[in-house]
């Protein structure tokens, strides 16, 4: 039988003391009760630790590299050791046919029981070429994991809603995952963001385990506890926003002050996320409190709604590229100038006929 | 378009406009204005304030009254639907274009032609015209409930999972149009929408009211249509 998360962690050297700790910031974080920290325990120390088949397709090892870095859950060897990750091409010691040979191993032994995590997202142009594994479309690796997996995490905005591999014109028609045609219809949860952030991942993964389901999902799939608020919500610069103070260059006294960066183009507002509770880099910082708006990494098709430092979309179809504010503008411009040319034109016919009747 | 100058239809004065669809029209006029201005600097806000956040409340004010503003409307357009059903047939005119009506697309034609300056008079109406009855169908009346729509989706992304606004609107219309944004960008597009329409809407109203064969500014005061000619109306009122 597969060691439980306990004695794995006892095994690596970890504390009771440690272990408890680590319970009760994981059930914080994940914005249970203080009641949940014995739960989450009692599950760490009974269940057997879940495989997981760590899947990379297009993408840039961003979410790896976050979920590395994980702070509280502890560090990366204890979450590590939490699931079992049969299979991570990015971590794992293993390389070529040995590598690929544990995905089936994996496959056959916990059929129906393992988590697939799905970092990156498969391209169908070409059938799936312009990302190959092992000699083999990813897309094809991907259909197979699915169709025995108990249920997948997207992870990062690859998996969850395409990100820049499928920013227009998406040449290789990469493909979120949800949307791959012929998928397994297994449950997803979206763990958007570019990458997502460390504790978020981790937290997702312990709340699977230790319930053996997922957390609540919104509409979109993205679980509640961590993608229910926008940036902007509790964004600690959010006074100078009400104040209306606002940077608007960034060099100029207002960004000295660290006033909103709302006119700079800052997409907290339109973001859901926990940057600003969770914060980056074991609570260290996120990208408002350096210095720089919120680009809307966690927003299905950030790189295709205009300028990083404007708030306005471009909207396409026009020709040119142009924004709500310029298309709008024009036509009530037009609207203007044509309402006043023809009440020019009006007047000369009357004052014409008038002309007649006397 | 009877000649029939000798029937009995001897009106001079018709009673168009109801007090509550009066009151509406104002009110809604005057919050129309404040949500467009208010919105336009909410997304492009005034230049910086100075001194401590907690010295002013500038941006805030603003959102405040775009709020407010727009709970007006919206209160007040859910009355006006009310009204369409319990007022006379003028204060469903708006509502219910009668596009099925062969008359109406040809009376509409006629319109145009009037506003090409082809047709030598209009045709006199104690409601609406055709032209006027459709622009505000789509215009005003889809605009406005597109607006209402996107505007409270909006809204419940600040007022949090849970409220009523997030539940009724901006579960199912944020994910529709994509994401947040994408919505921000549509409520914009909507604002320039409603101020095309209300430059169209004010200048023929003043246009019709000085060459047409009814009045037109001063009804929307007293509620009386008056008319420049004994001939009978087009739209047998």
């Amino acid at each position: 039988m597969t060691e439980t998360f306990y004695e794995v962690m006892r095994r690596q050297g970890i504390t009771r003391r440690s272990f408890l700790k680590f319970c009760s910031l994981t059930a914080a974080s994940l914005g249970l009760g203080p009641t949940f920290a014995p739960q989450i325990a009692h599950a760490m120390e009974t269940k057997p630790r879940i495989p997981v088949l760590w899947l990379h397709g297009l993408e840039c090892t961003c979410c790896s590299e976050s979920f590395i870095r994980s702070a509280h859950p502890l560090a990366k060897d204890v979450i590590l050791s939490m699931i079992s990750l049969d299979y991570d091409d990015t971590i794992m010691a293993a390389a070529g046919q040995q590598a690929e040979a544990i995905i089936e191993e994996t496959i056959e032994k916990y059929d129906g029981n393992y988590i697939l995590a799905c970092e990156g997202n498969p391209p169908l142009n070409q059938e799936g070429m312009s990302c190959i594994i092992g000699g083999r479309p990813y897309l094809e690796q991907l259909k197979h994991a699915a169709d025995h997996c108990k249920a997948i995490i997207s992870w990062g905005s690859c998996a969850s809603w395409g990100c820049v591999q499928a920013a227009r014109p998406n040449p290789t028609q990469a493909t979120p995952i949800h949307k791959v045609p012929g998928l397994a219809p297994k449950p997803i949860i979206k763990v958007p963001g570019c990458p997502p952030i460390a504790e978020v991942m981790t937290a997702v993964i312990t709340y699977i385990l230790t319930f053996e389901r997922f957390p609540e999902l919104d509409r979109q799939g993205r679980p509640k506890m961590f993608y229910s608020q926008r940036i902007h919500d509790k964004c600690y610069r959010r006074p100078h926003f009400d104040a209306g103070q606002f940077v608007e260059h960034f060099d100029d006294e207002g960004a000295r002050k660290g006033y909103c960066l709302y006119k700079v183009g800052c997409k907290g507002p339109t973001t859901y996320n926990a940057c600003s509770t969770v914060r980056w880099t074991g609570g260290l910082s996120f990208p408002i409190q350096s210095g720089h708006g919120c680009f809307g990494c966690s927003e299905d098709g950030f790189w295709d709604k205009g300028s990083f430092y404007d708030r306005l979309t471009d909207i396409h179809g026009f020709g040119i590229e142009a924004d709500a504010d310029k298309i709008g503008g024009t036509a009530a411009a037009v609207v203007g100038v044509a309402a006043a040319a023809h009440a020019g034109v009006s007047a000369i016919k009357r004052a014409r006929q008038k002309g007649g009747e006397n | 378009m009877s000649a029939d100058v000798a029937s009995s239809h001897s009106e001079e004065a018709v009673y168009v406009y109801q007090a509550p669809v009066r009151l509406w029209h104002w009110a809604n006029a005057g919050s129309i204005l404040v949500l467009a201005i208010t919105g336009y600097f909410i997304g492009s806000p005034p230049p910086a304030v100075g001194g401590e956040a907690s010295a002013s409340f500038l941006f805030g004010w603003i959102r405040y009254l775009h709020f407010a503003a727009a709970y007006i409307l919206i209160i007040g357009f859910v009355f006006r639907v009310y009204w369409a059903f319990v007022g006379n047939t003028h204060a469903r005119q708006i509502f219910l274009p009668p596009v099925w009506r062969g008359s109406f697309w040809k009376e509409l034609f006629h319109e145009l032609t009037w506003y090409a300056m082809i047709a030598k008079e209009p045709l006199k109406y104690s409601g609406h015209n055709p032209l006027a009855t459709l622009t505000m169908h789509v215009m005003f009346v889809w605009g406005i409930v597109f607006m209402i729509c996107t505007g409270l989706a909006l809204y419940g992304e600040g007022a949090g999972m849970g409220s009523w606004q997030y539940d009724l609107f901006s579960s199912w219309i944020i994910p529709l149009f994509g994401q947040s944004q994408d919505v921000h960008s549509w409520h914009h597009l909507g604002m320039w929408l409603i101020v095309c329409f209300a430059i169209v809407h004010i200048y023929a109203a003043v246009r019709e009211d000085i060459m047409s064969r009814q009045s037109i500014m001063s009804s929307m005061f007293s509620g009386w249509r008056t008319f420049r000619d004994g001939r009978p109306a087009d739209d047998g009122h």
